[in-house]
């Protein structure tokens, strides 16, 4: 899956890190730091971290668009 | 039928039946094609970029990417609807043949448009000796493909990774080195790291940020020469103060260059800070003459800005992308007036040696600081940039919720020292000089540039 987090809007309240540890990761005590294309298996994990953010910053793909895949 | 219904029909036949083509497939690029199919327009869509890849985020490139923790194929970003376009990916655009309303590609191809959207971007500024530009183990980082080299170079357990400029690619360059536990030397010309984007007061702060973190920064010093070995590998490195490293990883960071020489002979407003557009992304020709379909977003726009004396504010910000192709898209389908401004308040983030680094507004439009909250010692503090009495700009360490009070301040050209907030006060809290170095002084190009009035910039140039 995709997701891309506007580090402008984040505050660091790191909210979403314990809910998706894998995917989402304080570096220092402010910056977030996260892994833009995890494995579908963090799907749950990641659409509860997205919900859990104060600013709504964390953007995700819910559903790939059919013509995604198209060149 | 009046003269205004006629130019709406045209208007509604050209968002059901037009043809719309995008050169730059990037954050930019993908934005705006989206925004258009948002706004009702069914005609067609084709997206020309010049890398293989579909549309990736670059910001993890220097940090996640180059730690090893996320590969370098995957940052690409979601998708926020369907665009049902014709994706040209890997072939890039050679030409613009404007009296024709064609774009020329590298294959031979031309691709006809009734509006053409520019944003073909940046790309890294190459070592400027092209004999040592070839040897192996130099790289430079603005690709996905440059992040998967650079990245397999530093978990290949080198020796000495020398990093030749400490803007903010750079100092993050340097901060995933220590991470990695690999012996770094920044070489900077000017006094300080990040001194271009934020002056020499900050610069010292990121300084002791970087030495304490087991950087060998040295400030004032050009690399003059690289040399190889028999098998053509970087290994040495001379320095302008005459001494010499042994250097296994050396990455030039010395900035961007404007994709821009596709447009040669065009007649369009293009220069050293790129193409230059009025506030609602419409491209000037070489005249100053605003043409009617060729819009310009992202890296490579450069537009007026209200809040900074009408001068051409050149941005290269992720955010900066993606509102310059929203606005872009809305008014290449619009009447006059539904048309909107992109006049955006500068916002940038760097994380590096473990601190969020975050600015608003053009702090090097300021010729003073002051610290407003917060603590330098513990490296956890904000502080606003003044010119004439009035706030431009602020930046935050570790501080970043208090950047939308100093946004608001900065929106309204509040005065300069701004009011506190009424928290966390460091006890000196009187403006000193910013030191900016003099524009005219060679040091890594800041990414958020004042460029002048003058929309071709025929007058600047990079002196290395």
């Amino acid at each position: 899956m995709r997701i891309v987090v506007d580090l402008n809007r984040c505050q660091g309240y790191a909210q979403c890190v314990p809910l998706a540890p894998d995917v989402l990761k304080m570096h220092g005590e402010e910056a977030l730091a996260y892994d833009p294309n995890p494995d579908d298996s963090q799907r749950q994990r990641v659409l509860r971290a997205v919900a859990s953010c104060p600013v709504q910053a964390i953007l995700v793909e819910v559903d790939p668009p059919a013509d995604r895949a198209v060149k | 039928m009046t003269a205004a219904s006629l130019v709406a029909d045209l208007v509604a036949a050209f968002k059901a039946q037009g043809r719309i083509v995008i050169v730059g497939a990037s954050l930019a690029g993908l934005r705006a094609a989206e925004a258009l199919r948002d706004k009702g327009f069914t005609g067609s869509l084709t997206l020309i970029g010049k890398e293989v890849h579909e549309p990736y985020d670059r910001p993890p490139l220097s940090k996640q990417v180059l730690k090893g923790w996320v590969p370098a194929d995957h940052t690409k970003l979601p998708r926020m609807r369907a665009v049902d376009a014709d994706w040209r990916l890997g072939v890039a655009a050679t030409g613009l043949d404007r009296a024709n309303r064609e774009v020329l590609l590298a294959n031979g191809d031309k691709v006809p448009y009734d509006r053409l959207l520019i944003a073909t971007g940046t790309r890294a500024r190459p070592w400027f000796n092209a004999e040592e530009a070839k040897l192996e183990g130099l790289f430079t980082l603005r690709t996905s493909d440059d992040a998967a080299a650079l990245q397999a170079a530093l978990h290949a357990d080198p020796g000495r990774v020398l990093i030749v400029g400490s803007g903010f690619i750079g100092s993050e360059m340097a901060s995933v080195c220590c991470e990695l536990g690999l012996p770094v030397t920044v070489a900077e010309r000017g006094d300080a790291p990040l001194v271009g984007a934020l002056g020499g007061v900050i610069g010292e702060i990121a300084a002791q940020m970087q030495r304490a973190a087991g950087v060998d920064l040295r400030t004032g010093v050009a690399v003059e020469a690289l040399e190889g070995d028999a098998e053509g590998h970087v290994r040495r490195a001379c320095l302008s103060d005459g001494t010499t490293l042994d250097v296994d990883v050396v990455v030039p960071s010395l900035g961007s260059i404007r994709n821009i020489e596709w447009l040669e002979g065009a007649q369009l407003a293009t220069g050293f800070w790129g193409l230059a557009c009025d506030a609602g992304c419409r491209a000037f020709d070489i005249n100053g003459v605003v043409t009617d379909t060729i819009f310009v977003a992202g890296d490579v726009a450069r537009a007026p800005h209200v809040l900074y004396e009408y001068e051409f504010l050149s941005l290269e910000h992720w955010d900066n992308a993606v509102s310059g192709a929203q606005v872009a898209a809305n008014n290449m389908v619009s009447l006059e007036t539904d048309r909107c401004p992109h006049l955006p308040l500068p916002s940038f983030w760097s994380a590096q040696f473990g601190v969020n680094i975050k600015g608003v507004g053009v702090c090097s439009f300021g010729d003073e600081i002051v610290f407003t909250q917060g603590s330098v010692e513990d490296r956890r503090f904000a502080a606003a940039y003044g010119h004439r009495g009035r706030i431009v700009g602020a930046v935050t360490f570790d501080h970043g919720k208090w950047l939308e009070y100093y946004g608001a301040l900065i929106e309204q050209s509040a005065p300069f020292p701004p009011p506190p907030p009424g928290f966390d006060q460091p006890a000196d809290t009187e403006p000193i000089p910013a030191r900016f170095p003099d524009p005219r002084v060679p040091t890594a190009l800041p990414d958020v540039v004042l460029t002048g009035h003058d929309p071709t910039s025929r007058g600047a140039e990079f002196r290395p």
